[in-house]
């Protein structure tokens, strides 16, 4: 036996190699598993899969409990790109009942970054959208086959009336843009948001907190259990149903009335601002907006030149006419400038340095509430030139900025910040605007008086009329309208139970609603005098050039308790008292006596005839026009006066009205005569 | 004769002998094949179907039965002549590379490598026993009377006896199994191969290494990869001169000349002086190269142009990793290197077993997440986790506390295996344990390395661990032949 001492030595240099290596690995090892955290994490996300659980959108009631908007649940194939493996698209294709090319185009759509603007490798992509239950059932079965591959249930939306499109809205799958605006990171990719109405201004309250439940996943993406048997799992909290201040009955007997009409209606609950009614016409019906059509069925409304989508009633800005005289009186009488005996001249109209502004017959002079309820021009125009000239302001800038804020704080001008997307602010005037359009110092009272009788660069919401007639009725003070009376376990917000008070002593209410009352009783709405409701009410005809004159009525009653006040606005329909009062009438009996088949039966009968006579004004128009006996339809038409018998109050004259300089911005007609 | 004696004094003889072995290593051997089993059970079960761990469907049932089988394996392999072993080497070595030449043309395709043997249900891979029938060739080889490697001629032979079972199982497409027959290496170095070829396999390994993975940034105008091999060199040849060359003198002025230059070069690039990489080493390097050659000959002239030598073909290596890499490798082999080295970033493909392997054993902490609790494998994210990727169940289950435990159980076994080598009193007998070394530490470098991610993915297996009878069986085999030779040794003072 040889022993090379030397050689035996190396047995270091081989241990010692596989000692370093170990060494090595140890080390190694060290930062594996104990100085860095992030191979637990990625585990953690290998293993988990955390699945949304969405909750239930919150319903729509109106004010007497009647549910309006209801959920049913669809289902959708989903699925997530990454996961998905090879898969057997024929049994695919047959359980979906698609052909191949059908299911390929899908598929190319949906991998498409330029179609599916949500596209992402790692979340769940839509792939077929709205499953009828037998699919459903079957893809239920065979899904674990399909690896990636998921039905997500959401809720679509129903409706139980045909009515209130424009209150209630709807709701559509998010975009890109409403996930990146989104500071609460609520949304995903597919998941839905109020698009219109309440549906998005209530949004936070309807869609309810999403839960999660967690699953655990194995390699191939099969979903194994749940983890901690769902013990970390966290359930959804469905959304609030909602309680609208909306009687959805007298909702749909508003949109029966104003059926083939353009315009809107708002009636308010005065103490509380509660809005009744809010009915914009021409409309749609809701569900419409729902399911699979949604896309094609908006895109119609959109382009449908009568604007369905367009909501008269808080969107739309009309010149509010005659239905302004009131606010014009109160300030006049919190200035000073009138009280209870002023009396002004008005034969056949206001004539002041060689301006005239038509009126009609009645008797002169007159004061406060024989103007209101005549509606004369006369008066509300010599008090405003009087208010404006007046010593007392130190010049017209102050005189008008004073005007202007009494506007303002009669919640016009400004969105009045209703509970609806999209109002719009209608539009007072400043000092600043008429010294723009006109020029400084070359404009004064008379350059701009039509505007104390609501025509001129003044406009306004129905909204905003039928907030000023809930402010009188009030006798000085509004609370914001709102279409949700509240929103369940939560209540409502504080900015719809505070009441704001104009800048008017509120005595002077007590004269105009006198002169309202007037009006109803002998005056310009002598249709809206109903038995024992104590109606109080203003007509206006608002010159326009789009054609005949919108019809309005604004009114309250009964006149020292009210419950409703009310703003009707008919476009182009002509006298106020031939339609809008009739119409508000209705309106105003079918809340304060509630339902029967009497009235429902007088307002069917009352609407088609309405539509009979309309479609012979358009024929005799026709006519006209082809006759060359008129080139353009006139503001005002013979045809028309055949409504509303009982007020068929004569034009006197039609002069021309020089002071105020035409633009094609301004509505108002340069026709000066202006009744109501 | 020692035979006729045997059978005369049987009962004596075997109770001598049993306990001259070595139970210690049994003991290390019988621990890691039940924590095998075990991590093979932790493996294999789904969370959704608890098996038993003794059902024979199941892959930990069956490591079960193979382990059974291996314990009375192991056990007849004590009871059999020492002699047998040395006597029949040749016509066992003989036999195993007719049966792997036989395999290369009978064997099914079984993912791309043709290295089974089916008999029936059952089938076995006999690459891993030819490691054993090389091992007692080889043994035998040095064992023979007057066999010393000295010259070329004599590394013929044993270099032959390794590259003849490795050329057969190439042709099987088992490159991670023929690649074990290298680390034989270990073997030539300790029977007297000059320890500069070991050296210098090393070098070649850790250059390729360094050069590949730190290509992509630069420093100095230079790859880094260039820069720290070319330092690596500079020490190197400052440590061949003090521990090679026992030249102070020289080693100490090179040392002394670097280090001034180093600090030259710092300052002037802390002054805003540009300074080429290459133009600093290519001038500092070949001043020393120079001065050593004028030095050698008052030194060992050989050891010091040794050095010299050396450090030119460090460089001229250097150079051509990069072109060998990039023209000489086929893509998949790029690939694989790259991953393993982190310069390519496939978790999906390539690289997807190593990284959920790491997510496994890194997501384990510092204890683990407990017996069949590891969501990496119950959840079957490691592909092969029950063969090749057995570690990382240990890791991902019992944490840092087990691997360590298992990496410390290895690193005593294989020290074991060495220190029985050299209490041998024969040649044969410490050639067989050198090589049984060297087969585990290859295996324990290449599996847990591949695991962990340090070393590029060779498919083979974790002794004891990983499932399968051959591997088993063959490691089995291997370890109770040394244990059966080294047995004999308190026979000596008998004799």
């Amino acid at each position: 036996m040889r022993k090379d001492y030397n050689l035996e030595k190396r047995k270091f240099v081989i241990g010692g190699f596989i000692v370093v290596v170990v060494v090595i690995y140890l080390w190694k090892l060290f930062d594996l598993q104990i100085a860095d955290d992030k191979y637990r994490e990625i585990a953690v996300s290998n293993a988990r899969s955390t699945k949304v659980t969405h909750p239930s959108r919150g319903q729509i009631y109106d004010r007497n409990g009647k549910l309006v908007v209801y959920n049913e649940p669809a289902y959708d194939l989903v699925l997530v790109p990454k996961d998905v493996h090879e898969f057997d698209t024929t049994t695919m294709c047959k359980i979906l009942q698609l052909k191949r090319e059908d299911f390929d185009l899908l598929w190319k759509n949906m991998s498409d970054p330029k179609k599916n603007k949500n596209y992402s490798a790692t979340t769940a992509q839509p792939l077929v959208q709205n499953l009828d239950s037998i699919t459903y059932g079957r893809l239920q079965e065979i899904l674990y086959r399909f690896p990636g591959f998921d039905i997500s249930q959401r809720i679509i939306r129903r409706y139980n009336y045909v009515a209130a499109a424009n209150i209630l809205g709807d709701i559509r799958e998010v975009n890109a843009e409403d996930i990146e605006r989104d500071s609460d990171n609520y949304y995903m990719p597919g998941d839905f948001t109020g698009d219109l109405g309440i549906e998005k201004s209530y949004e936070k309250y309807l869609r309810g907190v999403k839960g999660k439940e967690i699953l655990i996943r194995d390699a191939t993406g099969k979903i194994m259990g749940r983890y901690n048997d769902g013990k970390d799992d966290v359930a959804p909290i469905a959304g609030k149903d909602l309680q609208m201040s909306i009687d959805i009955d007298l909702q749909l007997f508003g949109e029966k009335l104003m059926r083939g009409k353009r315009g809107a209606i708002v009636a308010i609950e005065p103490k509380t601002g509660e809005v009744l009614a809010l009915v914009t016409s021409p409309t749609y019906d809701p569900s419409l907006l729902v399911g699979k059509d949604r896309g094609k069925n908006y895109s119609r409304l959109v382009s449908d030149p009568s604007k369905p989508l367009f909501d008269r009633a808080i969107m739309a800005a009309y010149p509010p006419g005659s239905t302004f005289k009131p606010t014009q009186g109160l300030i006049f009488k919190q200035e000073g400038i009138i009280d209870n005996n002023t009396s002004y001249p008005c034969t056949g109209g206001y004539v002041n340095k060689g301006l005239k502004i038509g009126c009609h017959g009645h008797g002169s002079p007159i004061s406060l509430q024989p103007a209101i309820a005549t509606s004369c021009n006369g008066y509300f125009c010599w008090g405003l030139y009087y208010m404006l000239n007046n010593k007392k302001y130190g010049g017209l800038e102050k005189s008008f900025t004073v005007w202007k804020d009494y506007m303002v704080s009669m919640g016009y001008g400004y969105k009045l910040n209703i509970d609806l997307p999209g109002e719009s602010r209608g539009f007072i005037p400043n000092y600043q605007f008429y010294n723009k359009m006109i020029g400084k110092d070359k404009w004064g009272a008379n350059s701009i008086i039509s505007i104390a009788i609501g025509q001129g660069e003044i406009m306004s919401t129905p909204l905003q009329i039928a907030n000023l007639s809930a402010t009188i009725a009030n006798r000085g003070y509004y609370i914001t309208p709102h279409v949700v009376k509240q929103i369940r376990d939560v209540g409502i917000s504080k900015t719809f139970t505070e009441q704001h008070h104009t800048k008017i002593n509120p005595a002077y209410y007590n004269d105009i609603a006198g002169g309202m009352r007037m009006a109803v009783v002998g005056g310009t709405c002598k249709g809206a005098n109903l038995p024992g409701l104590d109606v109080c009410g203003k007509t206006g005809t608002v010159q326009n050039p789009h054609g005949r004159d919108h019809s309005v009525f604004m009114g309250f009653a009964p006149k020292d308790d009210p419950k409703i006040a009310i703003c009707v606005y008919v476009e182009n329909a002509g006298f106020g008292a031939q339609v809008a009062v009739p119409l508000g009438a209705m309106v105003l009996e079918r809340y304060l006596r509630g339902a029967s088949e009497e009235i429902e039966s007088r307002a069917t009968k009352w609407s088609d005839s309405w539509l009979e006579d309309a479609a012979t004004v358009v024929e005799q128009d026709q006519e006209e026009l082809n006759t060359g006996k008129r080139d353009t339809i006139p503001s005002k038409s013979t045809a028309s006066a055949k409504h509303g018998g009982d007020d068929n109050l004569p034009a006197t004259q039609w002069p021309q009205e020089k002071a105020i300089l035409s633009s094609p911005t301004r509505f108002m007609s340069r026709d000066g005569i202006f009744k109501g | 004769m020692a035979y006729s004696r045997d059978n005369n004094n049987n009962n004596n003889e075997s109770n001598r002998l049993l306990a001259a072995v070595d139970w210690f290593t049994v003991l290390i051997y019988i621990v890691l094949v039940i924590a095998g089993a075990f991590s093979i059970y932790a493996a294999t079960t789904s969370s959704t179907s608890q098996t038993s761990m003794f059902d024979l469907d199941t892959f930990a049932g069956k490591q079960i039965m193979w382990i059974g089988l291996s314990f009375a394996i192991g056990f007849s392999l004590l009871l059999i002549d020492r002699r047998l072993y040395e006597a029949y080497a040749y016509p066992i070595y003989a036999i195993m590379i007719i049966v792997l030449i036989v395999t290369i043309f009978v064997s099914p395709n079984i993912k791309g490598s043709h290295s089974w043997l089916k008999f029936g249900a059952f089938s076995i891979q006999p690459a891993e026993f030819a490691k054993t029938a090389t091992a007692l060739a080889l043994a035998k080889l040095f064992s023979t009377y007057g066999f010393q490697l000295k010259g070329w001629r004599t590394y013929i032979v044993p270099v032959g006896i390794i590259l003849l079972p490795v050329l057969c199982i190439l042709l099987e497409r088992e490159t991670g199994s023929a690649l074990v027959y290298f680390s034989l290496i270990f073997v030539l170095y300790r029977e007297g191969m000059n320890g500069f070829v070991l050296f210098a396999t090393l070098c070649a390994v850790t250059y390729f290494v360094l050069v590949l993975k730190f290509a992509g940034t630069l420093i100095m105008g230079i790859p880094l990869g260039n820069f720290i091999v070319l330092t690596c060199i500079m020490v190197f040849i400052v440590l061949m001169l003090l521990v090679y060359c026992r030249s102070l003198i020289l080693g100490r002025n090179v040392t002394i000349g670097y280090i001034v230059c180093a600090l030259l070069a710092w300052g002037l690039s802390a002054m805003g002086v540009h300074i080429n990489g290459y133009a600093f080493f290519f001038t500092v390097i070949p001043l020393s190269i120079i001065y050593l050659l004028i030095g050698m000959f008052r030194d060992d002239l050989n050891k010091v142009l040794t050095t010299v030598i050396f450090a030119v073909v460090s460089i001229i290596f250097m150079f051509s990793v990069n072109i060998v890499f990039n023209h000489v490798l086929a893509p998949h082999q790029q690939n694989r290197i790259n991953i393993a080295l982190g310069i390519e970033e496939d978790l999906k493909g390539k690289g997807y077993n190593v990284n959920q392997s790491k997510i496994a054993i890194g997501s384990g902490g510092v204890t683990g997440k407990g017996f069949l609790q590891g969501t990496q494998t119950k959840l079957n994210y490691v592909p092969e986790q029950h063969t090749d990727f057995i570690f990382c169940t240990i890791g991902e289950e019992q944490g840092f506390v087990g691997t360590t435990a298992v990496l410390l159980l290895f690193l005593t076994l294989i020290l074991r295996v060495i220190a029985i080598a050299e209490r041998q009193h024969t040649t044969f007998g410490r050639v067989y344990a050198y090589c049984v070394a060297s087969i585990l530490i290859f295996h324990l470098t290449i599996n847990i390395g591949m695991v962990i991610g340090l070393v590029p993915v060779i498919g083979i297996p974790l002794p004891f661990f990983s499932y399968g009878g051959s591997s088993l069986w063959g490691f089995t085999i291997l370890l109770f032949i040394l244990l059966r030779i080294d047995a004999v040794r308190t026979e000596y003072g008998t004799w």
